[in-house]
């Protein structure tokens, strides 16, 4: 078997080799510490070159898009997204979920496992590749399940799914309940060189619960889930990486205190790594309110003070990355009791705007850390293609405009989730153009 | 027609004290209907009320429905069993359905805390929280209010200590908020547990032992515990239940004033509450269940645009 991952490829290969010329956009690279306006140059599916601002003159060949005011960026990576195909294709094909991280400024996106059947063998990991390609929009690459059916009982076959296109494994949706069965899987997956991303969720703790513990659930008279709920798992997921120099993974961290046992992990030279997602950047419980559905998510919207703490981690680099957990839901689902409708809300569409909006507008982080947050540390983190915008890499670029004020309106999403708690905000940060291996696969006018 | 407390009774949360007060106020003239031989006024005549019960209830569906008969308005009591997802049918279709039949207010009890909410923000007819999951049961929480009223004259400063089971308990909010409304110093006792991790933060004073609250208390409310919560897991068992934190006749004679005894029923007799309390001379029990059918015809005549100071023409049966 080889250690080699077979990479995904573009879906058309027909407009990958005609060369594009990015020119005159602020290019934005810190994989390489490059901040520079000048023009950026594709060529065969590959970074060609950079120049620095000029009057370069390019051949016919070369399709030049002007990108004046404009950030030029190694393209968003998005380890963490449900595109629930197979099995609910009525909320969202890998079609509609890898063009909507296309619009979103995605160049890739990582599929979660949580389908119906679940991913956890090398034939379902093959599908959701070949649907992705057949896609021709985001690279999508599989996560296959930590266990079969995702039960938390017997490991599934990493090494078929990574050999057929798996970049990691995780259960997510479900926590792994079994410290056993975590601790194993720790262990088999540094045979593959793959993360075990976990849904860090201590299951009786938070059964029943629908949103964060606190004095609003007290008042909503909702069942409310602890932030020891995820702190208890974490802790435990980072002992065990500990025990075993696996590569722990925690998805979606939302707690003040998650964020000080990852520091502690880290400090200790511990494999973790962890992301955040823009909701738990930019809303608190507050939002549940009212008992609005599109604010119920897993783990809950938190406190200010855990926001707060979240923010800083991106900041300081103590969560590597940004990542949607993309959950779209039908309307009726969400059209319910409180209690009774789903967890998840939309992201893909609006995660670089609620960034921009809620990080660097207010001069949390640059846009630097942005870049680096939403696409070199994941494709460092999850070892996948892209992340930088180096000669000789694939030429995955995201350009958008940071200052661009835009009004949220999910009727217009690509995706076919509708499950924003952003409707009606105005939101700051538009991606202009999406290229994926060369190829312009989104692009907006102006 | 705008009523002055707006579409619906939702919760006694939003409320303001004047609001509050003016639901007590307007219950008075209420009162005396239902000791008449011919307990009816036209007030209602050609309203349609729509009884929507999703879980099991004797005491408040029938203390609604006499309401609204009392009033003269027409009512349809719909009963589920279970919850509309289980029926099939979703929450918003039924409200759909009815609003399509042209009902007036709908009176809705649902499992789910923010049920009630949900139907008010979907439809144009007035809506009644009859009791939301463990949100809050608003009429409740008013005729508690309107006997400790009766009692005490004002509530400004007197001390009313919830109970029992205050996590699971919708009774237990609404009080909470209308009692600070009113000025009342708001206690709760029971075991941890059975508290809201967070209830600190619901500016109440907390009590452990039953004892340190009957000596603090003028009022108890007790609540009902759900015999469900021991099989949970969240007391060990309802004999240590009953002998740590029942209302006793020791305990109660023990408190060094009169307490009043208050209980929304139904009652566990020998759990929360030992018979010879709820039945001794401190109970107010009985007088909660008269008071609760005038506060819910103050309810319905004020959202239905009823004009408060009409009421008294209301009661002598002048529409």
């Amino acid at each position: 078997m080889s250690a080699q991952r077979p990479s995904p490829v573009p879906p058309s290969t027909a407009r990958a080799r005609s060369k594009v010329v990015l020119r005159g956009g602020r290019v934005l690279d810190p994989s390489q510490n490059l901040d520079a306006v000048g023009d950026l140059v594709l060529a065969d599916g590959k970074i060609e070159n950079f120049w620095r601002a000029g009057d370069t003159a390019y051949a016919d060949d070369y399709h030049v898009v002007d990108c004046a005011g404009k950030v030029v960026a190694p393209g968003f990576i998005d380890v963490h997204c449900h595109l629930r195909e197979p099995g609910r294709e009525d909320v969202e094909t890998i079609a509609t979920g890898a063009r909507a991280a296309a619009v979103g400024g995605f160049t890739a996106v990582c599929a979660m496992p949580n389908t119906q059947p679940v991913t956890d063998n090398q034939a379902a990991v093959g599908f959701i590749l070949k649907q992705g390609q057949a896609a021709g929009a985001a690279r999508v690459h599989p996560i296959g399940a930590i266990s079969l059916g995702q039960e938390g009982k017997a490991l599934a076959e990493f090494g078929e799914m990574v050999h057929a296109g798996a970049v990691a494994v995780s259960d997510d949706g479900r926590p792994v309940a079994s410290a056993h069965l975590m601790r194993t899987a720790l262990e088999y997956a540094r045979t593959f060189g793959i993360p075990v991303a976990d849904h860090c969720e201590e299951p009786t703790l938070a059964v029943g619960g629908a949103m964060n513990e606190g004095i609003v659930s007290a008042r909503l008279g909702l069942k409310g889930i602890p932030a020891e709920a995820e702190e208890i798992m974490a802790i435990r997921d980072i002992l065990l990486a500990r025990r075993t120099g696996g590569h722990v993974h925690l998805c979606h961290m939302s707690t003040k205190g998650s964020v000080e046992l990852i520091r502690w992990g880290k400090e200790r030279g511990i494999r973790v790594t962890a992301e955040a997602c823009p909701h738990h950047l930019s809303l608190t419980e507050d939002a549940v309110s009212g008992y609005d559905t599109n604010a119920k998510m897993n783990p809950p919207l938190r406190t200010e003070a855990d926001v707060e703490a979240i923010r800083d981690a991106v900041r300081d680099g103590t969560i590597d990355l940004i990542a949607t957990d993309h959950a779209p839901h039908h309307y009726d689902e969400k059209e319910r009791e409180f209690a009774d409708a789903p967890n998840g809300i939309v992201g893909l569409e609006t995660a670089l705007a609620v960034v921009m909006t809620w990080l660097v507008k207010p001069g949390i982080i640059d846009l630097a850390t942005l870049v680096d947050r939403m696409s070199v540390s994941p494709a460092r983190t999850f070892r996948l293609p892209g992340g930088s915008l180096s000669r000789g890499t694939v030429a995955d670029v995201t350009v958008f405009d940071p200052t661009c004020e835009w009004t949220v309106d999910p009727a217009r999403f690509v995706s076919k989730g509708r499950n924003s708690p952003y409707a009606g905000h105005t939101l700051r940060g538009v991606v202009m153009c999406t290229i994926v291996g060369g190829r312009i696969v989104h692009h907006t006018a102006g | 027609m705008t009523s002055p407390l707006g579409k619906d009774l939702l919760a006694l949360e939003p409320l303001t004290p004047e609001q509050i007060r003016l639901i007590l106020d307007t219950a008075e003239p209420f009162k005396e209907i239902s000791e008449r031989a011919i307990k009816k006024v036209p007030t209602l005549r050609g309203s349609t009320i729509v009884n929507l019960f999703f879980e099991a209830s004797t005491r408040t569906r029938i203390s609604f429905e006499f309401a609204e008969k009392r009033l003269s308005a027409d009512t349809v009591n719909v009963t589920a069993s279970g919850s509309s997802v289980s029926k099939g049918e979703t929450l918003v279709d039924t409200a759909r359905n009815l609003e399509a039949m042209r009902i007036d207010m709908v009176v809705i009890r649902h499992s789910a805390s923010g049920a009630a909410q949900f139907l008010a923000e979907r439809i144009e007819s007035n809506v009644v929280n009859a009791g939301d999951g463990t949100h809050e049961h608003p009429t409740q929480g008013l005729l508690d209010l309107l006997t400790l009223r009766d009692h005490f004259g004002s509530l400004e400063g007197r001390r009313v200590c919830i109970c029992g089971d205050v996590l699971h308990s919708r009774v237990a909010r609404s009080n909470i908020w209308g009692l600070k409304k009113l000025g009342a110093q708001v206690g709760v006792c029971g075991p941890r547990s059975l508290l809201p991790n967070a209830v600190a933060e619901l500016g109440v004073e907390v009590f452990d032992r039953i004892e340190a609250a009957i000596e603090w208390a003028e009022a108890l409310n007790v609540l009902r515990l759900q015999l469900e919560r021991m099989q949970a897991g969240y007391i060990p068992s309802l004999r240590e239940y009953s002998r740590v934190f029942g209302v006793t006749r020791e305990r109660v004679e023990r408190a060094p004033r009169d307490l009043l005894i208050l209980h929304p029923g139904p009652m566990n007799r020998g759990v929360e509450i030992d018979s010879d309390v709820a039945d001794g001379p401190h109970s107010v029990i009985l007088e909660q269940v008269t008071n609760g059918v005038a506060v819910r015809m103050a309810v319905l005549y004020l959202l239905a645009g009823g004009r408060p100071e009409l009421a008294e023409a209301a009661k002598r049966g002048e529409k």
